[in-house]
């Protein structure tokens, strides 16, 4: 592939802390090869600031791979950037070309609150997950693993939700800043499989009333979700999400 | 101190169950009042912490990033070994622990081996149990594939996706302990010191990286379950924030260090494109089951490789070890790929790179697909269309990343790749209870050193962290913690703890007061380069004096010069990166300074001059069969002790993959 170099503006989101209020700032950054990868013509911008004795942006990153879900930013208005089905870190400057501006922003959702500049706070996410996003049991002596044939397809269908790598792009994508797409994926994760049978209804009840407490929005399907996701969750996961619901709503075995 | 690994006595394959039947217990009411630390949650420490909260430990889980689910095991692309012996080729306990005692080149302990080998089985059925979802046969039995090292097939495996999988299983496990109250979980804090008290691990000094502030956090006992330090290189398929701080300080309280020099250079990962690169991408070893690696027969050959007919190509691999062909280990493939690359015959812009060639794979599961679905007569086409539906099937993932990495689509062109580091064998030193040197100070998983010897065979990392958090922690701890019973929790205003957070008030103090002209990123790399060059795929006495010397030198100018904007009170990441980079810098020192003293080639550590007329490594069991394992005595000052390996059931014999 054809190597070239550009030089670009960007407009950053920068925001002191959660109590600050935030503004664009604009930099400029020069001699960016279209090899990196998105995040490393950011490094290439921090290096810069740090020459100039100022502070550097701040954003949230880990892996570097596409897998941990820690990066998440919002370039030129989309989830990680316009590429389909990759994450901020997997983008790469082949994409753009010289004399491009690029303006990025943290998640804007009221219950991820910015902590610094890109870096927002996903402990909600946790905090679903700990309502009954699992499989009750202890470490021990489980019985052997091949006693329980699963159906390929089940298995498949359920490997597919569980690929969900928490980043939120999808409560960043929506207009009304719903998480229906992550807890979907995590329900489906497990409904499908016959070790989630036991627990499902209270999962989905529980997990659910999780996600309303802290303030996500509500689904009305606009699929906005669907489209960023980085993993290619699919939207049919809320419509199972929405049969558990109402399956263990009408059976009276939980609440609603 | 004499070094006892309390390996227990009795026949190999009772070790562990006589251990496990007379170890002491603590009961129930017990548990409740014993504190336990986790410090890093991947594989090893969300297992421990969730298994430990099962138990009724009061536990404490800690992770640098912002949620425990981030951590880096997550990216553990091909599988996890079991001696399950599901596809009937020949598999058991013993087999696995041979094989990988083999694949360490001898350089591990037998007894901790086969305990590994024998409680993997019980981590496939567990994690099953949880909800994991491995790849599935269509009688609804599990796959499994092949991996480096071994001629069974005993890896189970998650489409490219394994880590990420068999961690949410731990992760979730984790979320469902804190939601009862048995854990409390600390995301992005950092630990920066252990505190002792009367010799004994008491607790830890941890930074919230949010607010800076330093807090002081009790536990009976404290687990560093904190994985590698692959990214002393710099380079690495480590995360950005992978780091060694977490052992190092540790080290530093007295926790020896077991073959800090063994590292494992991976040989299939995309290559460098340049001076801006921040990480390498690991390209699954599963990747070798089906593809076929090859260089130009010619020197400088510039065709394009689908230019280049069969019979110029050199297939480096299956030639030189035609038994195992392209799985041999992958200390042995990444060095294959440098003499290959260093003779002149490399591929790609750099010449830097070998071919991983997926063609014949795609051709031939297309003739099985078209013999499955009745279409014997099908073309060229319609069977390379059906044969990369296979592959995409199978590592689909993984392909996606390199189109997107490269901009090259894999199945057409193949993929250029070439050895990045990758693990870290070497760790702290652990007896067979997993505790280091320091009374009540565990370490776990790839943090550390104890099962892989050498050099670790593919699949086996998930395995160990695994084994060690899920299987092995609980009984370990309680024999230990049995006899803390009547210990307090001890307020977090004793001496000891007051006198730690002012060492690590005054150190970050000190690196923010430096106000030099160059920044952390930039003393990373410069140690990245030096430790890449003399202490990398090929090491040298002369090479690794300089890079000692040379590291001396950048550890002077890093403490004079380096540049940390910002505050200490607040989000600061330079500030995070700038203590782990003084500590990669401590670290790289020793490692040269182990690779110094280990004049013999074993497994991932090859020493140039000790190499055999065909240039495959030469051991010296004579004089190294053992662990080396340092004391810190002071800046600079190490001490090497020796743990020797006494082999009971295998006969060390040369390795051979030919």
């Amino acid at each position: 592939m054809q190597h070239y170099n550009m030089n670009l503006t960007l407009k950053v989101w920068k925001q002191k802390n959660s109590k600050a209020k935030g503004a664009f700032e604009t930099y400029k950054v020069s001699g960016i090869s279209s090899e990196m990868s998105f995040l490393e013509m950011f490094d290439v911008l921090n290096e810069q600031l740090v020459a100039e004795g100022k502070e550097p942006i701040a954003f949230d990153h880990d892996c570097r791979e596409g897998i941990c879900g820690m990066c998440s930013m919002y370039i030129n208005g989309r989830a990680h950037g316009p590429w389909h089905q990759t994450t901020t870190c997997q983008l790469h400057m082949r994409e753009y070309k010289d004399g491009d501006t690029i303006v990025v922003e943290p998640w804007r959702a009221n219950s991820f609150p910015v902590i610094k500049d890109l870096v927002v706070d996903r402990g909600a996410f946790d905090r679903i997950i700990a309502a009954g996003g699992y499989i009750s049991v202890n470490t021990g002596n489980a019985q052997d693993a091949n006693s329980l044939p699963i159906d390929k397809q089940k298995a498949d269908e359920s490997f597919a939700a569980a690929t969900c790598i928490g980043c939120g792009a999808c409560v960043a994508a929506c207009p009304n800043t719903s998480a229906m797409l992550f807890v979907s994926a995590k329900v489906s994760h497990l409904a499908l499989l016959p070790q989630g049978d036991p627990e499902r209804k209270t999962r989905a009840t529980n997990m659910i009333h999780q996600m309303d407490t802290e303030g996500f929005g509500s689904c009305t399907n606009i699929g906005a979700c669907e489209a960023e996701c980085p993993k290619g969750i699919s939207l049919e996961n809320i419509a199972r999400l929405n049969r558990e619901y109402i399956g263990a709503v009408f059976s009276g075995s939980a609440e609603g | 101190m004499a070094l006892n690994s309390k390996i227990p006595a009795g026949p190999l394959e009772s070790k562990w169950k006589t251990y496990k039947s007379t170890c002491k217990l603590v009961n129930p009411a017990n548990k409740r009042s014993l504190e336990i630390i986790v410090v890093g949650t991947g594989l090893a420490g969300a297992s421990a912490a969730a298994s430990l909260g099962e138990m009724g430990y009061k536990v404490k889980a800690f992770c640098f990033q912002d949620s425990p689910r981030r951590a880096h095991s997550i990216a553990a692309q091909g599988g996890i070994n079991a001696a399950k012996n599901y596809q009937n080729d020949g598999d058991s306990t013993y087999r696995l622990f041979y094989d990988t005692i083999k694949g360490g080149d001898y350089r591990s302990r037998e007894g901790n081996v086969y305990r590994l080998a024998e409680v993997s089985a019980n981590i496939i059925d567990q994690c099953v149990a949880q909800g994991v979802p491995f790849a599935r046969e269509y009688g609804g039995l599990l796959s499994n594939r092949s991996f480096g090292g071994t001629q069974v097939q005993r890896t189970f495996y998650a489409a490219g996706q394994t880590g990420q999988q068999l961690l949410i299983g731990a992760y979730q496990g984790l979320e469902r302990q804190i939601s009862l109250g048995n854990v409390e979980m600390y995301a992005r804090h950092e630990m920066l010191e252990v505190v002792k008290i009367d010799g004994r691990a008491r607790g830890i000094i941890a930074r919230n990286l949010v607010t800076g502030e330093l807090e002081r956090h009790f536990g009976h006992a404290v687990l560093l379950c904190t994985g590698g330090y692959g990214n002393v290189f710099y380079l690495s398929t480590n995360a950005m924030g992978s780091n060694v701080t977490a052992a190092w300080k540790a080290h530093k309280q007295g926790a020896y260090f077991g073959n800090p020099c063994f590292t494992q250079i991976h040989p299939t990962c995309i290559p460098v494109s340049g001076d801006h690169q921040s990480k390498l991408t690991l390209m699954s070893e599963s990747l070798r089951n089906d593809g076929r690696i090859w260089v130009p027969k010619a020197k400088g050959d510039n065709r394009k490789a689908t230019d280049i007919p069969e019979e110029e190509r050199d297939y480096y691999l299956e030639r030189r070890y035609p038994a195992f062909g392209n799985l041999v280990p992958r200390d042995v493939a990444s060095r294959a790929a440098k003499e290959r690359c260093d003779a002149g015959f490399g591929v790609g812009s750099s010449k830097m790179a070998v071919y991983l060639d997926f063609a014949s794979a795609i051709m031939r599961y297309g003739k099985v697909e078209a013999h499955k679905q009745g279409l014997g007569g099908a073309d060229k086409d319609a069977i390379y269309k059906m044969g990369k539906d296979v592959v995409k099937e199978k590592y689909g993932n993984l392909f996606d990343m390199y189109a997107k990495i490269t901009g090259e689509n894999p199945y057409e062109v193949p993929m250029r790749i070439y050895p990045a580091v990758h693990y870290t064998m070497g760790g702290l030193w652990v007896d067979y209870e997993l505790m280091t040197t320091v009374p009540g100070l565990y370490a776990l998983g790839e943090a550390n050193f104890s099962d892989h010897g050498a050099n670790r065979l593919g699949a086996s990392a998930l395995m160990q962290g695994l084994a060690d958090g899920y299987f092995v922690i609980p009984y370990t701890l309680g024999n230990n913690l049995a006899d803390d019973i009547r210990t307090k929790a001890i307020a977090t205003d004793h001496p000891a703890f007051v006198q730690a957070e002012k060492d690590v008030n005054d150190r970050i103090n000190k690196l923010m007061s430096i106000k030099g002209t160059e920044s952390v990123e930039s003393f990373h790399k410069r140690l990245g380069k030096i430790m890449w060059d003399k202490c990398g795929m090929g090491r040298n006495a002369k090479g690794l004096s300089e890079a000692v010397t040379e590291i001396r030198a950048l550890k002077n100018e890093f403490w004079s010069n380096v540049r940390i904007p910002g505050d200490i009170k607040e989000y600061n990441p330079e500030l995070d990166k700038a203590g782990r980079v003084a500590d990669f810098i401590e670290l790289g020192e020793l490692m040269c300074k182990d690779a110094l003293e280990r004049n013999e080639s074993c497994g991932g550590h090859f020493r140039e001059e000790s190499q055999t007329e065909d240039g495959e490594a030469l051991r010296d069991d004579e004089k190294y069969m053992y662990v080396a394992a340092w004391e810190y005595k002071g800046e600079s000052q190490f001490e090497m002790h020796k743990e020797t390996l006494d082999y009971e059931v295998v006969h060390p014999s040369a390795r051979s993959y030919k």
